[in-house]
């Protein structure tokens, strides 16, 4: 039996649609042209705002989003400018000019992480396929941030980091084509554990509960091993999952441990519910191994602070940046912010609406949107004018250092806003490590990808 | 042709054809024009359609046929997963061996989990096998975290040891070709991409597909129609129904390895959220929307709620106003109010209500809305009035 019986006439047929098929492929897009994936076509850029919308950050990924919405209105030329006219790039004014980037309109795409690294990719996926997104930034999840860096490095699209704080992002998860301007664990660790042993003395006993990911794990271990240098003990640690919501079983045996101060690992809707659980347990007013017991919340933000209400006085923690602070840059952006959305930004809107002005010159300096033109200037960049005083993007690993805020929470707040106060400012020396710390070892940079 | 009757062949063939010409169907809208944003023919999401499509396969193989509802099966996609991105650490980015093993976990998997919760039917069964993919969900969150890692998810790293990766490609490949790379067309103003990864879901969900259709030809799916139909009467007959049942439970675990094994090899990261019990849910709904118990139905199905997924999610307030800009202020920040909630971060309230719809108005689910409308078209009037033809056998 024959299946095909090829005639004459079939085979020129044939032969003519294969033939067409074949010729197809002249018709290529521009972009494989261009030496770089989703080079921009026309008179706009499109760039890639990922940030979770629903889960326990959700509060954050708002406020990234109305961060990023207003840098892309500076950028245009809308608005006041904001950080734009304070933006020192090493040691000279920032190269924008705001007529875009390149001269292209900034458009822009958005997505849910929902905080899980799935959905995250798969939205990072789709900005980069079907929109043609040229950088892909935000989120407020380290796990997240490892995951779609992970991604943006093997697409072959910039990456720039949003809210992360895990030593891993730029530690043994580090990528060429991904860059963090937040700072991280051990920063945090450096910064708070001096202030920790003045106000709460030598000997101390600490309970840890971290979150059950990345970022709960690298900075209970940086907070740790800060405090043990100073004499404290660290107890015990409990892993809580990130989708915890009632925290009363992870507080109730913190009292008969022996331990006389609870580190809360714990970031957003996590740290709302679990310290609200560690009070009402009251566990601020006892007195173990007769010292008073303390509670310290490491990473801190005003969206918490908020959210956490009374329950955040007199607590201390750390933070990248407050819209409190007086330098000329913090001022114009909170003018800005507070005039289009009438309240002030959190420091996941401040470090997201940076991370997109520093893209943008970075593109602007090296003339081009490809990655590996703008990996080479933000590497080793040194700016100013952006909040954090003198900054730099260090080469090795692709991290910001900068001076880093103590904080805590405020005794008498003036306003709803007014709820966090800077005890110190840790100058960035102290909370410097070497790229080959024990804590960020093993990770390799590899190469930058153009993705074409 | 291929032991397939002449109905199942011309189904098989449409199936097939839609397949290989999905980078046309689905981006029917020209790249720049407003209706862009419907499009669907990237090569994430048409990959997601066919991948979820073998799940939703072979969960209908379990569901469909036997009737035992499984709310567990996220297990299966999950272990398959780890499965393969354990083989692209250990072995190299081949995704061949990681498919395997995939399966087989899979297999060995959903033959444990089967064997303790096919001692019970009914909810208990479901109940069984939901608080099962619990545990499994759990257990890479946090307890296997080594094997796992954890809610980061398993990632390949480049100091993985990769013992036979050598000069091999640094992306996932099949013997060199690799997944990610995408022709891209232009046409006029249309562009479509033909991507090597979505060519290969493709070929193995048609592979999936066939068996399918076997199965529910063979004499054993006609056993297992006779478990859904009535157990008891069957037992009585003296016959040992278990095993049919276990052997439903073990194929369509092994489909959702199969599944599972895929979605990493086209994007090489497990996260633990894919076991989790939403996961397990989803499949289900695509199930029940596509139509129980049909060949066709769970495909549509997947489409379906993929789509509705990564479409509707993606419309943000600056599209509407894109939409309504033309209307007047007021007018347009109502509509706008009203609309932002049935998309971006509220795609599953759209999602919801058109679940709602289907179930009430077409139990059958979307297969059945396509009967109708087909008979209505072929003018068949003698069919109409048969009162419980499109309800599925022995609900």
């Amino acid at each position: 039996m024959t299946l095909i019986k090829p005639t004459r006439r079939g085979v020129i047929q044939a032969g003519a649609l294969a033939g067409a098929g074949i010729a197809m492929p002249t018709i290529l897009t521009a972009e494989s042209h261009a030496g770089y994936r989703n080079a921009p076509q026309g008179s706009s850029v499109t760039l890639g705002f990922n940030v979770p919308q629903s889960g326990p950050y959700a509060d954050e990924g708002a406020d990234e989003l109305r961060a990023y919405e207003l840098a892309v209105e500076h950028l245009n030329g809308e608005g006041d400018g904001g950080m734009m006219n304070t933006f020192m790039a090493n040691g000279s004014k920032a190269a924008l000019k705001g007529n875009g980037i390149l001269g292209k309109k900034v458009e822009f795409v958005t997505g849910d992480t929902q905080t899980k690294s799935d959905a995250a990719r798969a939205s990072a996926k789709s900005m980069i396929e079907k929109d043609g997104a040229i950088m892909i930034t935000g989120g407020s999840s380290s796990g997240v941030a490892v995951a779609v860096q992970g991604l943006c490095q093997e697409a072959g699209v910039i990456f720039m980091a949003g809210l992360t704080h895990s030593n891993d992002t730029t530690g043994k998860d580090k990528k060429a084509n991904g860059f963090r301007h937040f700072f991280n664990g051990y920063m945090s660790a450096a910064a708070l554990a001096p202030v920790l042993e003045k106000m709460y003395g030598k000997d101390r006993k600490a309970y840890h509960l971290t979150a059950d990911y990345t970022w709960g794990w690298t900075q209970q271990e940086s907070i740790a091993a800060a405090t043990e240098a100073k004499g404290w003990e660290t107890v015990k640690n409990v892993l809580t999952p990130l989708a915890t919501t009632d925290f009363s079983s992870y507080v109730a045996p913190v009292l008969n441990s022996g331990a006389d101060v609870l580190v809360l690992n714990h970031y957003g809707g996590n740290m709302v519910n679990s310290l609200t659980s560690a009070v009402q347990f009251g566990l601020r007013d006892k007195q173990v191994n007769g010292k008073n017991f303390e509670i310290v919340v490491p990473l801190y933000s005003r969206l918490m602070a908020r959210g956490a209400g009374e329950n955040v006085k007199g607590i201390f923690g750390s933070t990248n940046w407050h819209w409190s602070l007086q330098d000329e840059a913090s001022k114009a952006f909170v003018k800005s912010f507070g005039t289009k959305y009438g309240f002030p930004p959190s420091q996941a809107a401040h470090t997201c609406y940076v991370q997109t002005l520093l893209y943008a010159n970075a593109a602007e300096t090296a003339g081009t949107f490809n990655p590996c033109g703008i990996a080479e200037v933000l590497e080793g960049l040194q700016f100013d004018g952006m909040g954090n005083g003198p900054t730099e993007y260090r080469a090795d690993d692709h991290q910001c250092f900068k001076d880093v805020l103590v904080v805590k929470g405020k005794d008498n707040p003036t306003s709803e806003f007014d709820l966090l106060e800077v005890v110190e400012v840790t100058p960035r020396a102290q909370v410097e490590y070497a790229p080959d710390h024990p804590m960020f070892a093993g990770g390799d940079l590899g190469q930058c990808n153009p993705g074409a | 042709m291929l032991g397939l009757n002449k109905k199942d062949t011309g189904l098989f063939i449409f199936v097939i054809c839609v397949t290989a010409l999905a980078p046309f169907i689905m981006n029917p809208f020209p790249a720049d024009s407003a209706m862009a944003q419907f499009n669907a023919g990237y090569p994430d999401l048409m990959q997601r359609f066919v991948i979820f499509g073998i799940f939703a396969i072979g969960f209908n193989i379990l569901f469909g046929l036997t009737g035992y509802l499984s709310f567990g099966h996220a297990a299966f996609l999950g272990a398959g997963s780890y499965a393969a991105v354990w083989m692209f650490k250990l072995l190299s980015y081949n995704i061949v061996p990681a498919i395997i093993l995939s399966v087989i976990v899979a297999g060995l998997f959903s033959v444990i989990i089967g064997f303790i919760s096919l001692r019970r039917s009914g909810i208990y069964f479901s109940i069984l096998t939901l608080a099962f993919a619990q545990m499994s969900f759990a257990m890479a969150y946090s307890v296997l975290t080594p094997l796992t890692n954890g809610e980061t998810g398993l990632q390949v790293y480049n100091d993985d040891p990769q013992w036979l990766k050598g000069d091999g490609p640094d992306a996932t490949h099949f013997f060199g070709l690799e997944m990610r790379s995408t022709f891209e067309l232009d046409l006029g103003a249309w562009s479509f991409s033909f991507n090597v990864g979505y060519y290969f879901c493709a070929v193995l969900m048609l592979v999936a597909f066939y068996l399918s259709m076997r199965i529910f030809r063979s004499p054993f799916g006609l056993m297992l129609r006779a478990i859904k139909t009535n157990q008891t009467r069957l037992n009585y007959t003296g016959l040992n129904s278990r095993p049919y049942t276990l052997a439903a439970f073990v194929i369509s675990g092994m489909y959702a390895g199969l599944a599972g094994g895929l979605m990493a090899s086209m994007d090489p990261l497990a996260g633990a959220e894919r076991m989790q019990w939403t996961a397990s849910g989803e499949v289900v709904l695509m199930t029940i929307l596509g139509g129980a118990g049909t060949l066709l139905g769970p495909l549509l199905g997947a489409g379906f709620i993929k789509y509705f997924e990564n479409i509707f999610s993606k419309i943000n307030e600056s599209v509407l106003h894109g939409w309504f800009g033309f209307l007047p202020d007021g007018i347009e920040n109502g509509l706008i109010w009203v609309a932002e909630h049935f998309v971006g971060s509220g795609w599953h309230l759209t999602l919801g209500l058109l679940f709602m719809l289907i179930v009430i108005f077409l139990p059958g689910g979307l297969m059945e809305g396509a009967t109708r409308i087909r008979d209505r078209f072929s003018g068949d009037k003698n069919k109409k009035d048969t009162e419980g033809k499109y309800a599925p056998a022995g609900e």
